[in-house]
């Protein structure tokens, strides 16, 4: 990040979605993407959860940055990012108890999602509050993005429907008419096809996201771009806490 | 006596925690490409959740009798944090042998997610495995379980690494996405063993 530039909403917006997609660019919260990929309406759910926690959490801790002492900032930005998983935690249980069912564990996970720490750590404990809530937008509305993609291949191939379970997640808020996603089991069963259910397992998240990695990596190549790969130290959220960025013990790389 | 042989059984191969629960994918897919550093890691990961679960089984039921059962989320990453804190400290000055293989990985762990993600896991477990009586004792199993699943998914998954160094691999797959693509094979693996819970009748 360089600290003297002037800063461009614009950019830092866009940034998230595209040029530094958390999560296919830099590699970042790939336990939920893996585990709510499963079909889209589950994935964008999560990526809505993780963004609001990620602009909220974002805010506070740049509005924090000259009082939270850099010695003891990530166990505050823990306990900040932690209080607002809870409240959406609280939010999602009571309006959209589906949400709540079928994302299980990771939504208190959200707490220990690289992303959120990562932004903190990269962004929010650096620049000003507008600054990083635009940030937190960007690469919250990259990370449901790429969760849209992954879930929209696997949800496809693997049951063969698109959008299934729209109506239990926002049902209650908007009139859907009875719409209730699309099916298209019955249309490839004429043809002598079922879905491959292996898409909606583990193993179908790790070989699509593993695809799309490499789709990404080509188009990131093409415009003379290097290609995705585990952030080393300095990407490391942990790497303060760590103090092992100069040696060679830090493994992350 | 049965149920925690079908807790080791669920955590080690048919509900791995790595390959079919997805919890702890960065250190799997960061730290896997030597097997003295998975082990390290892995040994470090079972340290901690044994641990982990040690502190915040008892002090969930003190959250649920005062009804701050929401609480929950940010008094555990807390105890987590602080406990590797305390933990690495004490091995510092008094088990010096111990720390030197194992306290590189530690601060790495407070915000692994396998870690949080078990000792949650524990808490909902209480009620989904009520018939079963799921208590303190199945709690520590189920977390060593999960943190034995996950070092054989590390140890395996080193060998698989080791052997992809050398392989002719497309130019554009080079890296994660093939790394990626031999854990789906993993994983797939690992379906195999469905139903074998069922099947040795350790849920009767």
């Amino acid at each position: 990040m360089a600290e003297k530039k002037k800063i461009s909403y614009g950019h830092e917006f866009a940034k998230g979605i595209l040029r530094e997609n958390p999560v296919l660019r830099l590699v970042l919260g790939t336990c939920p993407t893996l585990a709510t990929s499963t079909s889209v309406v589950n994935g964008v759910g999560m990526g809505i959860a993780a963004t609001i926690v990620l602009i909220c959490s974002n805010v506070v801790i740049s509005a924090l940055r000259k009082v939270i002492p850099s010695k003891a900032r990530i166990p505050a930005y823990i306990v900040i990012i932690a209080s607002f998983v809870t409240m959406v935690q609280m939010l999602v249980k009571a309006f959209v108890p589906a949400l709540d069912q079928s994302l299980g564990v990771f939504l208190p996970l959200i707490v220990v999602n690289c992303i959120i720490l990562g932004r903190a750590e990269a962004f929010a404990g650096k620049n000003p509050v507008l600054a990083s809530a635009v940030d937190g937008l960007g690469m919250g509305i990259g990370f449901t993005a790429a969760l849209f993609c992954m879930g929209t291949v696997r949800e496809l191939l693997g049951s063969g429907t698109f959008l299934s379970g729209i109506d239990t997640m926002i049902g209650s808020f908007v009139d859907l008419k009875g719409f209730s996603g699309f099916d298209f089991t019955e249309a490839i069963g004429k043809i002598g096809l079922s879905p491959m259910t292996l898409f909606v397992l583990p193993a179908g998240g790790f070989f699509v996201f593993g695809i799309l990695m490499a789709v990404v990596n080509r188009l990131a190549e093409k415009k003379g771009r290097p290609k995705a790969a585990l952030a080393g130290c300095e990407g490391c959220p942990h790497a303060a806490a760590c103090g092992k960025t100069e040696k060679e013990e830090c493994e992350a790389k | 006596m049965k149920f925690y042989i079908a807790l080791l059984v669920m955590g080690v191969l048919t509900q791995n925690f790595v390959l079919s629960k997805f919890l702890g994918i960065c250190p799997f897919l960061g730290v896997s490409k030597k097997l003295g550093t998975a082990v390290g890691m892995s040994a470090a990961v079972i340290f901690v959740m044994l641990l982990a679960t040690a502190a915040t089984y008892p002090l969930n039921l003190l959250l649920e009798k005062f009804g701050l059962g929401y609480l929950q989320t940010i008094v555990f990453i807390l105890v987590i944090a602080a406990l590797v804190q305390m933990v690495e400290i004490v091995m510092k000055k008094y088990l010096k042998p111990l720390y030197n293989a194992l306290g590189i990985y530690l601060p790495l762990i407070t915000t692994n997610c396998a870690v949080l993600g078990v000792v949650i896991l524990n808490i909902d477990n209480i009620s989904e495995y009520s018939a079963y009586g799921f208590g303190f004792g199945h709690a520590m199993m189920n977390s060593f379980a999960a943190g034995a699943g996950f070092m054989l998914a590390m140890v395996i998954f080193a060998g698989v690494r080791s052997k992809l160094e050398t392989a002719d691999v497309p130019k554009f797959m080079r890296g994660l996405p093939i790394t990626l693509v031999a854990a789906s094979i993993v994983s797939l693996s690992f379906l195999g063993f469905t139903g074998l819970v069922e099947g040795l009748g350790l849920l009767g």
